[in-house]
């Protein structure tokens, strides 16, 4: 019987005066990856920002519950605290902070402990060996100058370092070249276990070779209208949403 | 309800700077106001030699007739009829920490001067209300015929160099607050770095004004002769007051021949300090003046470093960063002149403003006809915090040649919440995702600064976000 780590019941989230969300549920639990799909604006982004409580996006209506408990009053670093974290489908430069300080206080805040530096650029070296990025990468600025593929690397750095409970993928294969796509499914397949689970947004289905899929969800026009097995990606792949869209 | 948040953060941050008041006491303090009497007397107290005296009349002959500036930050709030412009505190210069009177001395330990001095100094000087109550320089720069003084027993002492420098670089009649200070002027430090002589260590002088509705008038003279080098850190701040107080000091550096001179200053003036303070280089064949800079408290400030590169191959380079919070109206810039060829300038400012803080950078890049082969690069960056706050950076380039290589970026921006909402889906805190992204903006510029003066910045940068959410 396996626990329940996310679940979304009826949620629905407006972007201005515009609704975005308009009635959707899921239900992730331990262990398993899902896998969102979807024409492009059908709200995947904003299903993921709502979950980290972007305040650029209202929620209206419904409940999002984490473990049991109910996080709609939760403020976003409140959410990533209690374990969600997302891989942006566009993460933002930070000048004149660098990749290992800033996962320092991230490490920091998400844990509330303080971290023995020694261990802890250990183990950032061996995640960035694994993610094939170079070691100077460390001491850049955040995502300064970083190419597209290098940013999204450097997101699932950042995925392992902080071992959230609940991973969100927004595109994270976007834009990346083949060897990095295997690079990122790998770093998806050393994060995943038992205890956690992933939620991969995906216009493809390269990211997932690979990994065990359990469930495929097709999001269309801000709700989640169907779900089914792995198979599901390949013949969206092939055949596209043009029966989803009516 | 932010405003309950506020206090504690003001009362912070005071403990180091703000908030050590000592008792107003002195052994003399002029009337207030600006009148030939007063000039005379303050001239008696401090025992001046002919030529001063003069030399202080005329430049009041020349404030009287002088306009008060048309352009930038509003000046209603000074009233010179409410400032005293001399302060002699009740004691004279000791070369000891433990002569110095003990609330003054506590001053300077809070400030972290002494301890600064043991470890990483190679002299210090420093200056309560208007004049310098410690000096102290290494021996084994003395014995090089480094010279490191206050500027009266320079100019007791070494009467010929400081007529030949004194106002030569910043003339009287630049505008009327530097006319004001040749009046009035009291105080500072007096550099003499001989030909090829490193100092490897800095100087440091630290400026502090106890007194209330007071001025400042410190004279800052260096000269570094050929082929030596020195680095001279400025440091200033002030207990807050209600009422307005004065800063008007004026630097004058001397860059000789192949000369190098890095010249580092972090005011932290309290928020009723109108900081109208005059600070110039000329800089000879292959010399070279960097100007680091940082600029955080008074109410006003009008500052604008100016190079004038008068030999071939002579370079200036600035660096600098200023922090306009609640109240605070900082105009600052820089100013640069290229008179001989292959001269070359580099200007990097940062501005920060927040709760309706104002921070503009100005800059006037002046390239003479005989500057060829010149190059310049200006860059300037603003970030503000909230829409109540106002950064600007207003340039000005006049080039009188074809043969220089400009360039020049501005950049003003707003701190943007996809940034602060990245770094809170890790788990930082709004008030900490806005910190670090400041410091970060302003690191390039904190790293240049000396170390401990880096640190304080960043934990002004904490303390001035600290409160400031929701
Ligand atoms: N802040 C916003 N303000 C207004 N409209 C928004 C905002 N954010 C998203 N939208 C709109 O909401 C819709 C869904 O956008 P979203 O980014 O969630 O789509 P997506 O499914 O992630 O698409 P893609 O596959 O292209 O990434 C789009 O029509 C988009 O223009
Ligand atoms: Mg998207």
């Amino acid at each position: 019987m396996s626990e329940t780590l996310l679940e979304i019941k009826n949620l629905h989230a407006k972007a201005g005066d515009k609704e975005i969300i308009k009635g959707l549920d899921l239900k992730i639990n331990k262990g398993e990856v899902h896998v969102i799909m979807g024409p492009n604006g059908a709200g995947k982004s904003t299903l993921s920002n709502v979950i980290l409580a972007n305040p650029e996006y209202t929620q209206t209506e419904g409940d999002i519950i984490l473990d049991g408990e109910n996080i709609n009053g939760l403020k976003t670093d409140e959410r990533a605290r209690k374990g969600i974290f997302m891989s942006f489908q566009s993460p933002k430069e930070i000048p004149g902070v660098s990749v290992t300080n800033f996962l320092k206080y991230a490490k920091i805040a998400t844990t509330g402990k303080p971290v023995k530096i020694f261990e802890f650029k250990k183990e950032l070296e061996k995640n960035m060996e694994e993610l094939k990025m170079k070691p100077e990468y460390a001491n850049r600025n955040l995502n300064v100058g970083f190419s597209g593929g290098e940013k999204k690397k450097n997101e699932i750095l950042q995925m392992l370092t902080l071992n959230p409970k609940l991973a969100i993928l927004d595109e994270t294969d976007s834009g990346l070249d083949v060897d990095a796509i295997k690079t990122v499914s790998k770093g998806i397949k050393m994060y995943s276990n038992e205890n956690n689970g992933v939620l991969i947004i995906t216009h493809g289905t390269k990211i997932l070779q690979g990994l065990h899929v359990d469930y495929v969800h097709v999001l269309v026009d801000g709700k989640i209208i169907k779900t089914s097995t792995g198979d599901l990606a390949n013949e969206i792949e092939a055949k596209g949403y043009e029966e989803y869209k009516k | 309800m932010s405003e309950s948040k506020k206090k504690t953060q003001i009362k912070d941050f005071s403990t180091n700077i703000y908030d050590i008041k000592n008792k107003d006491e002195y052994s003399y303090k002029s009337k207030k106001g600006i009148t030939k009497e007063i000039v005379e007397e303050i001239s008696e107290q401090k025992n001046d030699p002919a030529w001063m005296r003069d030399f202080r009349l005329k430049a009041l002959e020349t404030y009287n007739k002088l306009e008060l500036p048309t352009w930038g930050p509003n000046l209603d709030e000074l009233n010179m009829d409410e400032i005293a412009t001399y302060v002699r505190p009740k004691t004279d210069m000791k070369s000891s920490w433990d002569d110095v009177p003990e609330d003054i001395k506590n001053t300077f330990d809070a400030l972290g001067i002494p301890e600064a001095e043991k470890e990483s100094l190679a002299g210090v000087g420093a200056q309560y209300d208007s004049e310098v109550v410690y000096h102290s320089i290494k021996e084994d720069l003395v014995k090089q015929g480094v010279i490191y003084t206050d500027m009266e027993t320079a100019v007791r002492d070494y009467p010929d160099i400081v007529k030949e420098h004194f106002m030569k670089c910043v003339p009287v009649s630049d505008h009327k607050f530097v006319a004001l200070h040749g009046a009035v002027w009291s105080g500072g430090s007096f550099v003499y770095v001989p030909k090829g002589v490193q100092v490897d260590i800095p100087l440091q002088s630290y400026f502090r004004l106890n007194s209330p509705e007071s001025g400042q008038f410190e004279h800052t003279l260096i000269i570094v002769d050929e082929g030596a080098s020195l680095h001279f850190i400025e440091g200033c701040s002030a207990p807050k007051y209600n009422k307005v107080n004065l800063h008007v000091g004026c630097v004058e550096l001397f860059v000789k021949k192949n000369a190098h001179l890095r010249y580092s200053t972090i005011e932290n003036w309290s928020k009723n300090m109108m900081n109208l303070n005059t600070k110039r280089a000329i800089v000879e064949e292959g010399g070279k003046i960097e100007w680091v800079t940082g600029s955080f408290g008074s109410k006003v400030s009008m500052l604008y470093p100016m190079a004038v590169l008068n030999g071939a191959n002579s370079k200036m380079e600035y660096t600098g960063i200023s922090f306009a919070g609640h109240g605070q109206n900082l105009d600052t810039g820089l100013k640069v002149v290229h008179n001989a060829p292959n001269t070359s300038s580099v200007i990097n400012s940062k501005s920060i403003s927040k709760d309706g803080g104002i921070a503009t950078f100005r800059s006037l890049e002046r390239v003479m006809p005989s500057a060829k082969n010149s190059k310049l690069s200006v860059s300037c960056e603003s970030l503000m915090l909230d829409n109540k706050s106002k950064s600007d950076t207003i340039p000005v380039s006049d080039i009188r040649t074809e043969e220089v290589e400009f360039s020049h970026e501005a950049k003003i921006g707003k701190i943007s919440d996809e940034e602060i909402f990245y770094l809170m889906s890790r788990g930082i805190s709004e008030e900490e995702a806005k910190a670090m992204i400041v410091r970060g903006f302003a690191y390039p510029i904190s790293k240049e600064l000396p170390l401990e003066y880096a640190v304080e910045m960043n934990n002004l940068i904490n303390l001035e976000l600290e409160g400031s959410i929701g």
